[in-house]
């Protein structure tokens, strides 16, 4: 039985519609992220499930209850944000205890359960602190350890990591989730941050202009995107407007770059001689330098490396193939990475680096 | 970013006590002298015809505009340096200096008056050192009753608003322009006149608007240094209301004087809000450079000096206070607690003493409430905040004797008639008073992240609780600047007391105007020793509100 539940919720701002008819569940225990670019309506619809905003229409129930007219002080849900908010005129551990003395808990408990969160967020004996003088990563521990203190039912995290930079980034990623995990605690993760999505999420709701895009595990927004800025979002850049030519044996489909094998399965409700979305994964084409053009290996693409920039292990190549322009990203062992600007290379793209989107996304079943 | 969101709406009827007090108390009984001032009996608009058509009152008119020009050019001539000073250059001691240069604002203008003739009065300290070196052939220096010293008074009065509103502008103007101007080839000249003049425009005009409107409604300073030919239309007010009880013709002029002071604060307001458009601002740290060379402290301390010499008139108040016929001596204080002569309608200095404070105690009280409730409505109104915010402004921009007179008007009959009672008094005061803790609040509030209030109701925290625990700490310094203010404001208030006040009620600055009234040694020494109390009671506030008030937010 699902933990979150939230049916056909919307929210409007003076007319425009900020959240509109979103739906989705949360197990007990599972760290749900959503996705999307700034503006996409993620930190509003975290609002409205704490109660912050109300419902215009929909419902939000928490193990079955439906928790619409309760106000925000009454859910036990946790919410921690982006500015983190901390209490400027308290300490550390009045900071984490805030919670706790709201509910009257006695102040004796209240000590222990601070100490106990300081413990798990890794700031043992920094109880005293002054919140100003810590550093950026100690006060996001801190405001961890405030919304976890009164053991909400829900814990909600709004781009809790968005002002670090990213060496520190990666390492809260990892410490929180494990937190997270160790007090078995349903949480919703709100970022624009896909690798920091892959990082932390079970699953991941993928949002744009307040609506649900796609939703479910990592693994399968990354292989099987449901549309065009879903896929750009997961980093994928050959994204090539096409035509399938045919479907049965092999299916075959032409674009910019030439004609092309699909490896991946062909998007529903689409049939021969219909436009679709070419995706050719970066990383599964291979580049064999050329000293002129059809000199490369026999079925290879012919282009020419108008840029090419060193990654460390990796070199992007861009390749200018028949009228488009493919990326293509190679280890420094592939023969392609001694290829200069200017250069000729045979460009061999497997089947299987090759999917189908749709040109208009699928409406979200 | 939307804030407190409808689960956290706060009381929406928040909004009913300090609107009620505000039409009941400033509304309202201007609405009944402006509906006096269109003729009581029979004929239109004749109190105006009466004011129009008599060349006295176009001259008071006349004067109190061209004076108030006069003081505001002259105020910015000396406030403009010190702007300077404070804005780009760092010295031992700045902080202080700086601190001492608003002193002047916030002190009572019966303060200002008694420091002048302190200081250069017939007796006054400027003429006894003259007369020791020239021998005593009667005062050298001719001032008081003159136009001159009412000059000198305004500037020293309101040279500290140009000081705060320009140097919090300049200093936070980036010092690249300039510096590319003089790459490009500009001299020191015309850096100053084609570079940072026209940028500092907004502020010098906003200033200056500001200065205008306190020396255009100038009342205690021309009242007392002025002398009987010199009167602004406050003056005349108060002399029709209490002395001549032409109460219509008194009306027409309250309501001339209303036109212009909200005509001039449209302009402050409009001004504010384009020099609100940032140009390139930088940490006012980086503007403001280390004097280094000895030019620079030439400069620096020619300016500082200047600033103490500014405050002369406070030090010889004090020197004039403490000294009489045999010498240096406490006997000026020593009289006002024996009681001997100065009593003044058998009310001992002592009694003054205590009416002022508890009134100013009670004002403090009803400011605040008022104050913090108006600054919560200010923020609940995201979209007509500014509306909102000028409309709570409206007390500053009504002069003293106009809202005494207003008062007069309307408080002495059904519905509200207060007549005799103290608690008149303190409604004015308060009146008067309550904008300065808005202007101290409601920054503090408006910068309170949103996100304070959501964790701690997220948290289980009541409204309730998270007004105790969250928002009255984190307001507390700006709830104690505000009162301060408000105390400050009630114990100095002049023109509106001296109006409404009855003689058992006599509060310090109009006990001190009436001493100035009798004739003797010991009634004039009584007057300077009361004002010089008063200026160490708002000396001490002051420095509660330099020590608490946040660096940076708000206004002046």
């Amino acid at each position: 039985m699902p933990d979150l539940e939230l049916s056909g919720v919307c929210k409007s701002f003076d007319g425009v519609s900020a959240v509109s008819d979103v739906s989705l569940t949360a197990g007990h225990g599972e760290l749900v992220c959503l996705l999307g670019p700034s503006g996409c309506g993620k930190s509003t619809l975290l609002r409205l499930i704490a109660g912050l905003e109300s419902l215009d229409a929909g419902s939000v129930r928490l193990g079955g209850k439906n928790l619409d007219r309760a106000a925000p002080h009454t859910r036990g849900f946790g919410l921690m944000f982006q500015d983190l908010a901390l209490f400027p005129h308290m300490n550390v551990s009045e900071n984490v205890g805030f919670g706790l003395r709201m509910q009257r808990q006695p102040s004796q408990a209240v000590r222990r359960r601070v100490d106990e969160l300081l413990d798990l967020v890794g700031l043992t004996g920094y109880g005293n602190r002054d919140v100003h003088g810590l550093s950026g990563g100690e006060r996001q521990r801190v405001a961890l350890a405030r919304t976890l203190a009164p053991a909400p039912k829900l814990l909600m995290l709004d781009e809790p990591l968005a002002s670090l930079d990213r060496v520190l980034r990666e390492s809260l990623q990892a410490q929180i989730r494990t937190i997270l995990k160790e007090v078995d605690v349903t949480a919703i993760y709100v970022t624009h941050d896909k690798d920091e999505a892959f990082a932390i999420a079970d699953s991941i709701v993928f949002m744009n202009d307040g609506s649900v895009v796609q939703a479910g595990s990592p693994k399968s927004l990354f292989s099987a995107p449901a549309s065009e800025l879903v896929a750009r979002s997961m980093g994928m850049r050959n994204i090539l407007p096409g035509r399938l030519v045919s479907t049965d044996g092999s299916a075959l489909v032409t674009c910019a770059i030439g004609t092309l094998v699909v490896g991946g399965p062909i998007p529903r409700d689409v049939g021969p001689e219909e436009d679709v979305l070419v995706v050719v994964d970066e990383r599964g084409v291979s580049a064999v330098p050329a000293r002129f053009p059809g000199d490369g290996p026999p079925d290879a693409l012919n282009g020419m490396v108008v840029v090419r920039e060193f990654h460390g292990g990796e070199s992007e190549l861009h390749v200018r193939v028949g009228e488009g322009l493919l990326v293509c990203m190679v280890t420094q062992r592939d023969a392609g990475a001694s290829a200069q600007q200017g250069d000729y290379v045979g460009i061999t793209i497997p089947p299987e680096a090759v999917s189908l989107l749709p040109l208009r996304p699928h409406p979200q079943a | 970013m939307d804030q407190g969101g409808p689960a956290l709406t706060k009381n929406r009827l928040l909004v009913i006590g300090p609107l009620a007090f505000l039409s009941t108390f400033l509304l309202y009984p201007l609405g009944v002298i402006l509906v006096r001032s269109f003729g009581s009996e029979g004929v239109l608009l004749d109190p105006f015809i009466a004011v129009l058509a008599d060349s006295y009152y176009l001259g008071r008119i006349w004067f109190t505009v061209w004076q108030a020009a006069a003081s505001t050019v002259l105020t910015l001539v000396i406030g403009l340096p010190v702007a300077y000073l404070f804005a780009r250059h760092d010295f031992p001691g700045k902080t202080v200096l700086k601190a001492l240069t608003t002193l002047p604002f916030i002190m009572p203008t019966i303060v200002v008056a008694m420091g002048f003739i302190a200081l250069l009065g017939p007796e006054g300290l400027v003429n006894m050192a003259l007369s020791g070196l020239f021998g005593a052939d009667g005062p050298y220096v001719r001032v008081t009753n003159t136009l001159t010293i009412i000059f000198m008074a305004h500037a020293f009065y309101n040279y500290a608003i140009v000081v705060r509103i320009v140097s919090a502008f300049w200093s936070n103007l980036t010092p690249t322009f300039s510096e590319s101007a003089t790459m490009l080839g500009a001299g020191r000249v015309r850096v100053f006149t084609q570079i940072t003049l026209p940028l500092l425009m907004p502020s010098l005009l906003s200033s200056a608007a500001l200065v205008f409107v306190f020396s255009f409604t100038s009342f205690g300073v021309v009242l007392i240094l002025g002398g009987p030919r010199l009167a602004t239309l406050e003056v005349s007010i108060y002399e029709l209301t209490l002395r001549l009880f032409q109460l219509d013709i008194a009306g027409a002029l309250a309501v001339v004087q209303l036109a212009f002071t909200s005509a001039f604060l449209v302009v402050y307001t409009r001004l504010q809000a384009r020099g609100a458009v940032p140009i390139t601002f930088v940490p006012a740290d980086v503007g403001a450079r280390k004097t280094r060379n000895l030019r620079d402290r030439m400069v620096a301390t020619a300016i500082a000096v200047g600033l103490l010499v500014l405050l002369s008139p406070l030090l010889a108040l004090i020197e004039q206070a403490m000294s009489s016929s045999e010498g240096y001596s406490f006997a000026h204080f020593r009289g006002l607690f024996s009681n001997e002569s100065g009593s003044y309608f058998h009310l001992s200095p002592l009694m003054v003493a205590w009416n002022s404070i508890r009134f100013a105690l009670l004002s403090m009280a009803i400011a605040l409430a008022v104050g913090t409730t108006a600054s919560y409505v200010i923020v609940q109104r995201r979209a007509s905040s500014h509306v909102v915010d000028a409309l709570f402004m409206a007390p500053l921009g009504v002069s003293a004797v106009t809202l005494g007179f207003a008062f007069l008007m309307a408080f002495n009959r059904w519905p509200i008639d207060l007549r005799g009672s103290w608690l008149i008094l303190v409604i004015a005061h308060a009146l008067v008073a309550y904008p300065f803790v808005i202007r101290s609040v409601l920054p503090v509030l408006r910068g309170m992240p949103p996100h304070l209030r959501e964790s701690a109701a997220l948290l289980g925290a009541t409204p309730v609780q998270i007004f105790i625990y969250v928002e009255i700490p984190i307001l507390a310094r700006a709830l104690l600047v505000g009162a301060t203010f408000a105390f400050a404001v009630s114990m100095g208030e002049f023109g509106a007391s001296l109006l409404l006040v009855r003689p058992e009620f006599t509060t310090i600055p109009v006990a001190i105007f009436r001493l100035l009234g009798q004739p003797g040694e010991s009634n004039f020494g009584q007057a300077l020793a009361m004002s010089t109390l008063l200026m160490a009671v708002v000396t001490v506030g002051f420095v509660i509100i330099e020590r608490f008030r946040y660096r940076n937010v708000g206004g002046f």
